[in-house]
């Protein structure tokens, strides 16, 4: 491809024919403030806030979506440019709450950033502003339609990543809005409850409902045994939110942090990640064997479960019944747990530290209601630590508690995506073939696949995150013409490492440090595979029997639901 | 639709229908339709007229006029070529008509019988 | 069977503008009344396009005499028949009137609101049967195809429209046939042409009347493009509030492709072309190109940033052309007659004629052709009419809601793209609000605001939310409240809406605001300053009127047309208004011969 030179602020620049003028002011080192552009999104070109001067023209472009020519020349900071950005920032402000003290998103809001960082100290635009009412019926997200700039970034994802819409524009002119189909409530839509709206948001007009202060009353409540368990993803996205770098893993500083919050017990999901791919291991093992329920797809992301029962209930039979590893976890909390610490079930409270969103509504499922009492995002638990005016970043190493505390390397990569296929190929190939797994050299995309050999036969399994590209696997096992036999689904993308509930800001580079953070566990743990996690060997022999027997299909199997498409 | 030649076949048999449409150049026929001339049986003169043109597939303006002063004479016909006298035609009958069309419209001739006046256009 | 000549052809207005007024109904009185009278057989009905003469609806014109009546009602039927057709005698009360000399004109051609005009575009416009495709094939049409696909080459095709300097009468003046040379120079298995015939500016109707009148016309015009620029399928995107311009163009598709005009190896050659109506919801700113193409593909009519325009990425990606429905008739024209007859029309940059849709204060509205360069003043006085009800000129605003008022001073402005441009205005689809003393030029500014504030697509932050914060301010000095710096903050805000919104919308909303800021500032001032407005159009700040004791020579006039008895006065003594009962209607004002009377 040609190549393409031009001048920005008085120094030349050589770029791809096709860039754009922001990316060549970037290769320069050269910022140029943003609101409506995502580098993981289309292009929208709607804020205007990117405007910069081609000197020879006069002429002001959004620099987000101009793409570059041979000569130009381009002024990011003339007079003109400057002005007109601060007009149109100012734009947005004369038509925002500016309540900026109470609200979700302070110290991490774009808006509030970049008004700092281009001097604006007064707003000069007086008149209307909108007033909305905030739908808050939940489950997982909050919309407050007063403080949207209009950005587009949240229908963006929420089409082209997800594959969902289910935010679109509605109105005209002023009285534009983002909305749901026909206005209705968050809750009564196709909406697969993932987040990613909320992770791009720019302002906090896309938040998550917050079960903070319900935790908080638990932890104070003494009659109560509060237990909590942490997400595998977490352990390497947490330590943004206290300032360090994406990937680091602090999984120490985590459990320490925990007990301090007043946590009686602090448990790991990864323990009950082990337990899913005893129960779902073997549940492939026998619809492989017998041909049955092919190609079978995992169901430990309730986003993806939402969006199958939605739009391809058809497809039900094909998703594992085992439980999610946060609902087995907390089934077992109150049952097994209970027992054996001889606490009655129902003082038993149970917190889940999630990177998601959609565990929110997970949580609250007909099916599955009474086993989690809260869940809390990976930004939830970061406010309370905070609230408590713990210093993370100085707390030294502490581990988890006994029992359910013990972990793999395979329970940890469910964070991340291909870590469900990864793990349980591990148990059953060794389950199969008595010798373990090759390396299956997954990697980041979108949708990715593999084959193996296994008991003398060629399995096939596809891996995709992101609900588009899980519904171009889906359309393929709907017209029959699928050639795996196990398909993972993760809604967001990188899996949940990419969660809907992690820390802002985020971006592809940050997702894969993430999950990067992960695998390193993963590699330095000294037991990496789930059918030896030693409690989890215990748990089958004192309480559960078998894997997909009765106990365990009482407690940690479920059933799924078809759902309008609206 | 072919060729050009195809269309410009369909354009002249079409043409054909909007030529009342077009007014210069063309011989006319004028009819005195006052009240004197539709007594007189000017009517059956147009139609007469009408079945005439389209029987010879003529381009052809017919219009009216009103009474022009020579009652006694009705019903009237004026014909007039294109750059020629206006000959008035009187005392018609339909069986007149056809021979009209035919010598004076078609030949050119005005036929000296019928004629009552001429009008130096 | 031979089919029979009509003595006579009666062409019936049945464009919308007359269908509104009853052309229906006045079409079936005189189809009774033919009957009655045995006339059927010679006397032929041809219900036609717009004749651009809306005012005056219903339009019938008699051939072969071509008598031209106008505002027409079913009762008018017995006499038209009984006088015209069977006697021949033209019913003089039915003829047109010039409303300035009295005079009763019976020929079409001679009636001054025709005479000026140059109906090239427009010229099968109430001359034809729209729904007859081979009325069109008769005048010519699909000539100018047939010549293109077997005679010149693409590249011939392109040569020649931008030879001609065919530029795009939608507004922007693009020119047309370098916009088709980029569209073919794409490379692509697919390509579209698209026709926006989404009219959306207030009062004009020139695409609809065309797409009513002849079809036909912009069938050809977007065959010719679509074999310029190398497409094999077409959108006419249309507003779905023109349903007799969808009817009559489905009529038209559906018979060109019973002739073999659309569909596969046209005129014996390898081009093949078929075309789809798409039916638009009305929204203003689908007429913005690469909003009607995300509506043509279902999604919310907001525009895309350009580039890429859409001759390289447009309709599903793919490089598409899109020109307006006026440019297309132009089209035929040029390759029928060459780009040399063409361009004997018009100045140096602008080319050809140009339909302008008059309302307002103007004698004669309603639909007109002109040769681009004729002068404003000759558009509104000499086809226009000049001002009604005998009132002074102010201003007249061409371009719609993107164009920009012009003042007296303007009138000998030649109309083409550039000098328009030069003083603040645009040609856009060629709305010309004529308006006269009456008029508060910060309340028209305000109007046109506010229409394109409710239509802005409310994507970009400028349009969307400066266009509030302008009008805001507007409602504020029209009722009364205007503040010192008003004016400036408007500056500002216009300037950043010009220069950074998304589209064409949003880049030229300022310019009514800007325009009259620029000739009428001064009443900008007096609504701010002195609380007054000037026209006495603005009715929260009218405070009643007084007299003037000096000038008041006590004739009573104001008195006698005063509604609530507000004046008082004994006869040759000057009068005096009762404030509290002054509802400032202004009936007096007009009514007083000695300038006696003034806003409070």
């Amino acid at each position: 491809m040609d190549t393409i030179t031009l001048t920005i602020d008085g120094q030349q620049v050589e770029v791809q024919q096709g860039a754009t003028l922001l990316e060549a002011a970037r290769e320069l080192g050269i910022e140029i403030p943003t609101l409506c552009y995502h580098p993981d999104l289309s292009l929208h070109g709607s804020c205007r806030v990117c405007v910069v001067e081609d000197v020879k023209s006069g002429r002001l472009l959004a620099s987000c979506v101009a793409p570059v020519n041979n000569g130009m020349e381009i002024s990011t900071n003339s007079s003109k440019a400057r002005v007109a950005r601060k007009t149109n920032v100012e734009l947005l402000l004369a038509n925002h709450p500016n309540d900026c003290l109470g609200c979700d998103r302070n110290g991490s809001c774009e808006l509030q950033d970049i008004t700092h960082d281009l001097g604006i100290t007064r707003v000069d635009f007086e008149g209307e502003k909108r007033d909305l009412p905030v739908d808050a019926s939940g489950p997982s997200l909050k919309r407050e339609p007063n403080k949207c700039i209009l950005c587009g970034r949240c229908v963006r994802v929420c089409e082209e990543v997800q594959g969902v819409s289910a935010l679109e524009f509605t109105e005209r002119g002023f009285n534009s809005i983002v909305s749901t189909g026909f206005d209705l409530p968050q809750s009564e839509v196709n909406c697969a409850n993932c987040g990613q709206c909320a992770t791009v948001c720019p302002t906090a007009a896309i938040t998550e409902i917050s079960e903070v202060d319900k935790v908080w009353a638990a932890l104070e409540d003494d009659t109560k045994h509060v237990v909590v368990q942490t997400a595998p993803s977490i352990q390497s996205s947490l330590g943004e939110e206290f300032g360090m770098e994406p990937g680091t893993v602090v999984t120490g500083q985590m459990a320490a942090a925990l007990r301090r919050l007043g946590f009686d017990k602090v448990f790991t999901t990864d323990f009950a990640a082990d337990l899913t791919i005893m129960e779902e291991g073997n549940e492939f093992i026998q619809r492989f064997k017998g041909e049955k329920n092919l190609p079978h797809i995992t169901s430990c992301c309730p986003g993806w479960v939402k969006f199958c029962e939605h739009n391809y209930p058809d497809l039900i039979s094909h998703l594992s019944s085992a439980k999610s590893p946060m609902s087995m976890f907390s089934a077992i909390s109150k049952s097994y747990y209970a027992e054996e610490s001889e606490i009655d079930a129902k003082d038993i409270y149970t917190v889940a530290i999630m990177p998601c969103t959609a565990k929110k509504f997970e949580k609250d499922r007909e099916e599955l209601v009474g086993d989690t009492d809260a869940v809390l995002t990976t930004r939830e638990l970061a406010r309370m630590i905070k609230e408590m005016g713990i210093k993370f970043e100085t707390l030294a190493d502490e581990k988890y508690d006994e029992m359910l505390g013990a972990h793999t390397g395979a329970g940890t990569i469910f964070g991340t995506t291909g870590g469900v296929t990864e793990a349980a190929l591990r148990t059953v190939k060794e389950e199969l073939d008595g010798e373990p797994l090759g390396r299956l050299g997954l990697g980041f995309e979108g949708i990715q696949e593999a084959s193996l050999e296994v008991a003398g036969q060629t399995v096939n399994v596809a891996i995709a995150n992101g609900l588009a590209n899980a519904s171009k696997l889906l359309d393929e096992v709907r017209a029959g013409n699928s050639k795996y036999h196990f398909i993972e689904v993760m809604a967001c993308p990188n899996g949940c490492v990419g969660g809907g509930g992690q820390p802002l800001p985020t971006s592809k580079e940050i997702k894969q440090k993430r999950a990067l953070g992960l695998r390193s566990i993963d590699e330095s743990d000294s037991i990496r595979k789930s059918h030896e996690n030693p409690m989890i060997k215990k748990l089958y022999d004192d309480y559960l029997g078998e894997p997909l027997g009765g106990h365990s299909h009482h407690l940690l199997h479920t059933k799924y639901q078809k759902r309008d498409r609206n | 639709m072919k060729s050009l030649e195809e269309l410009r076949k369909l354009r002249e048999k079409a043409q054909k229908d909007i030529q009342a449409r077009k007014t210069s150049n063309k011989p006319k026929v004028i009819i005195g339709m006052g009240t004197c001339g539709i007594a007189a049986g000017a009517r059956e003169i147009l139609k007469a007229v009408m079945a005439e043109i389209n029987k010879r597939n003529l381009d052809v303006i017919v219009t009216q006029t009103g009474c022009i002063g020579m009652c006694e004479k009705e019903p009237l016909l004026d014909v007039q070529m294109p750059g020629k006298d206006r000959i008035t035609y009187g005392n018609l009958t339909t069986d007149d008509v056809s021979k009209i069309v035919v010598e004076h419209i078609v030949n050119g001739k005005v036929v000296e019988d019928l004629a009552v006046a001429k009008l130096e256009d | 069977m031979e089919q029979s000549i009509y003595r006579s052809h009666i062409l019936v207005c049945g464009g919308t503008g007359c269908v509104s007024s009853g052309c229906k109904q006045a079409q079936d009185a005189l189809k009774d009344e033919l009957a009655k009278h045995d006339l059927t057989s010679e006397i032929k009905i041809v219900e036609t396009g717009c004749h651009g003469f809306c005012e005056k609806g219903p339009i019938m014109i008699m051939y072969p005499e071509g008598v031209f009546y106008c505002e027409l009602t079913p009762e008018d039927m017995p006499e038209l028949v009984e006088e015209h057709i069977l006697k021949g005698r033209t019913v003089e009360r039915l003829l047109y009137t010039e409303p300035n000399s009295k005079k009763s004109i019976p020929s079409y051609e001679e009636i001054d609101f025709y005479k000026k005009q140059q109906r090239l575009v427009l010229g099968n416009c109430g001359h034809m049967d729209p729904e007859s495709i081979e009325e069109y094939i008769a005048t010519g049409g699909y000539e100018a195809i047939g010549k293109a696909l077997t005679e010149m080459t693409p590249e011939g095709v392109i040569e020649e429209v931008k030879d001609a300097g065919l530029r795009g009468r939608g507004g922007g003046g693009f020119p047309t046939g370098l916009k088709w040379q980029f569209a073919a120079g794409a490379k692509s298995d697919k390509k579209y042409v698209i026709c926006n015939a989404d009219e959306g500016d207030p009062g004009a109707f020139m695409d609809r009347s065309l797409l009513e009148g002849d079809p036909h016309r912009i069938i050809e015009g977007m065959m010719i493009g679509a074999y310029a620029t190398g497409a094999d399928e077409g959108y006419v995107y249309v507003r779905a509030e023109y349903p007799l311009a969808i009817e009559r163009l489905q009529k038209a598709l559906d018979d060109a492709r019973e002739y073999g005009l659309l569909g596969e190896n046209i005129f014996g050659t390898d081009f093949n072309f078929d075309l789809h109506i798409k039916a638009g919801a009305g929204a203003f700113v689908c007429g913005e190109e690469t909003a009607l193409m995300n509506s043509i593909e279902g999604k919310r009519g907001m525009p895309r940033p350009r580039p890429p325009f859409p001759a390289e990425q447009g309709l599903w990606g793919k490089p598409s052309n899109i020109n307006n429905v006026e440019s297309y008739a132009n089209v035929p024209n040029i390759i029928r007659d060459g780009a040399e007859a063409y361009k004997a029309i018009g100045t140096e940059g602008s080319k050809g004629t140009k339909v302008f849709a008059l309302t307002g204060k103007i004698n004669n509205t309603g639909l007109a052709e002109v040769p681009m360069g004729i002068t404003m003043k000759e558009i509104i006085y000499d086809i226009g009419g000049g001002i009604s009800d005998g009132n002074k000129f102010k201003a007249v605003q061409i371009g719609g809601p993107s164009g920009g008022c012009l003042p007296e001073e303007l009138l000998d402005l030649p109309v083409d793209y550039d000098s328009l441009i030069e003083v603040g205005a645009m040609m856009g689809s060629g709305g010309l609000v004529v308006m006269d003393d009456s008029t508060c030029m910060v309340d028209v500014a305000r109007f046109f605001l506010n229409f394109t504030q409710s239509e802005s697509c409310g994507k970009c932050t400028p349009c969307r939310e400066g266009t509030k914060r302008m009008l805001e301010i507007l409602n504020r000095i029209t009722s009364g409240e205007g503040k010192d710096g008003d004016i400036e903050m408007l500056e500002r805000l216009a300037e950043n809406i010009k220069s950074t919104s998304l589209c064409g919308l949003g880049q030229t909303a300022p310019n009514p605001v800007l325009s009259t800021l620029k000739y009428f500032r001064h009443e900008y001032e007096a609504h701010i300053y002195d609380e007054i407005c000037p026209a006495g159009a603005c009715e929260d700040m009218l405070k009643g009127y007084v007299i003037d004791e000096d000038a008041c020579i006590g004739c009573t006039a104001c008195a006698r047309v005063c509604p609530v008895d507000a004046i008082e006065g004994n006869v040759k003594e000057a009068h005096v208004i009762d404030l509290d009962k002054c509802i400032s209607c202004g009936a007096c004002v007009s009514k007083c011969k000695f300038d006696a009377i003034s806003q409070a």
